[in-house]
């Protein structure tokens, strides 16, 4: 039997029936169309397919889309604003953070979460922060490089590490 | 990777929970989901029915209760790992939530679904024989508390009644002077537990330690135990103690360590957590 859910995704909302057995990441790749969300191992090892539900980040190959019922959640999609990239997307761009770029959504979203909770982390504490995140290109320490350099830009324009969007079109005030 | 098809209820309260329980005794628990769901996308497990706890916010939290400090069975690891009372008070408990999966597993997963799993291979369980903590089930005919030493029973199996649910996770204060320390020797590529072994030592060698990884489900080694009681910790007692880690367990093998290997692992990290626990106990 479908259920019937309410999701808001980079700040636009969206209701549909699902089946209880579809994965958030297919819900968000296949129904939405998000593709920017990645599937690597489907195994809740590589965390390419990361998003950030409620605040956390999470793997969304291991969550089903009804347990995302009423969340608000932040896909790569929705970390520009307004045209401008957000922070860590200016550090990867930067500090060449990546190379095949496959792992790169889940990088990210992951890095926004280890920097909202901790704003000027060490090298040791960035490793320890994107642990759930493989690189198979192994070019970590760009990584963290590019982490670093948005956790700079961040403090500089005292911005908040996870944005909230709003929806295209959607007043500002 | 799909599960198998299955009917989704979502339960507001625990009394929803369990009257769903009781009307269909085959349905699975999902709480953070990253137990049964890794095991459903396998097709390990197909359910017909799934009853998800994770909407009853009120099994989501952690407070201090006089000398007992208390879980949710919906606090996540993450919950855990950041908790200033847990910090405070039972700091093994903290310890071994960060060193659980990665960020994203441990903003997901809970306290509640891995001690039910009980997986071999969990860290938790040792944490909670350690601490001499003790469960809280509830079922339609009222609540009942399982000491940690009774809770974990087998592979994969606990003292849960098919009609129960765990609610709650009360984990004693240390009192006195006490460290503890949660060792682990992880798999690189899963995270898991190969061996990890928890310590709780008061500053007069009085206290537990419990392996798990080693067998099919988590335990404290008695003789360990026995013989570490009023001794001198120094490296040479708590290595000797550490010989019979694996003694009477029928330890666990796999692609990645023999049995052999293994018991190795076990004396080795018994003796080290020993150590580092005595240590912060001074």
């Amino acid at each position: 039997m479908a259920h019937a859910i309410t999701v808001t995704v980079n700040g636009s909302t969206h209701r549909h029936e699902v089946e209880p057995r579809l994965l958030l990441v297919y819900y968000l790749r296949e129904v939405l169309g998000l593709t920017g969300t990645h599937i690597g191992c489907d195994t809740t090892s590589c965390g390419a397919c990361t998003i950030i539900m409620n605040g956390q980040a999470v793997k969304s190959c291991t969550l089903l889309a009804v347990q995302a019922d009423g969340t608000q959640m932040l896909t790569v999609e929705g970390l520009a604003q307004n045209g401008a990239l957000h922070p860590i997307q200016e550090g990867f761009w930067e500090e060449h953070g990546l190379q095949c770029g496959f792992c790169t959504p889940g990088m990210m979203l992951a890095a926004v979460q280890l920097l909202a909770r901790n704003p000027n982390p060490t090298d040791d504490e960035i490793r320890h922060g994107l642990d759930g995140n493989l690189c198979r290109c192994t070019g970590y320490q760009h990584i963290v490089n590019s982490v670093k350099h948005a956790a700079r830009t961040l403090a500089d324009q005292r911005m908040p590490a996870i944005p909230t969007p709003r929806a295209a079109g959607a007043k500002t005030r | 990777m799909i599960p198998a098809p299955f009917e989704y209820h979502r339960a507001s309260s625990v009394t929803e929970a369990l009257q769903l329980l009781t009307t269909l005794p085959e349905a699975k628990l999902l709480a953070g989901g990253h137990s049964l769901l890794p095991m459903m996308k396998l097709r390990l497990v197909s359910p017909t029915h799934v009853v998800d706890l994770g909407r009853i916010e009120a099994l989501r939290f952690i407070r201090r209760d006089g000398q007992v400090v208390v879980a949710g069975a919906l606090a996540t690891h993450w919950m855990v790992e950041s908790s200033d009372v847990v910090r405070g008070a039972v700091p093994l408990l903290a310890e071994t939530a960060a060193k659980i999966g990665d960020v994203q597993v441990r903003n997901a997963g809970t306290i509640g679904g891995s001690l039910a799993h009980a997986d071999p291979a969990a860290d938790y369980p040792a944490a909670i024989l350690a601490l001499d903590a003790q469960m809280v089930a509830q079922s339609p005919r009222g609540r009942r508390t399982i000491p940690a030493g009774e809770f974990f029973t087998g592979l994969f199996s606990t003292a849960l009644a098919s009609d129960e649910i765990l609610v709650e996770v009360r984990i004693p204060v240390p009192s006195g002077a006490t460290g503890s320390a949660y060792l682990k020797f992880a798999h690189p590529a899963s995270g898991f537990a190969v061996v990890g072994v928890a310590a709780v030592i008061t500053v007069d060698a009085q206290g537990r330690c419990a392996g798990a990884g080693v067998g099919p489900a988590a335990y404290r080694p008695a003789r360990v135990e026995a013989q570490l009681k009023g001794a001198a910790l120094d490296d040479k007692t708590v290595g000797a103690a550490a010989e019979h880690a694996a003694e009477g367990v029928n330890v666990n093998e796999d692609l990645f360590a023999s049995a052999e290997y293994r018991a190795h692992l076990a004396r080795v990290f018994t003796k080290r957590a020993v150590l580092a626990a005595a240590q912060r106990a001074r």
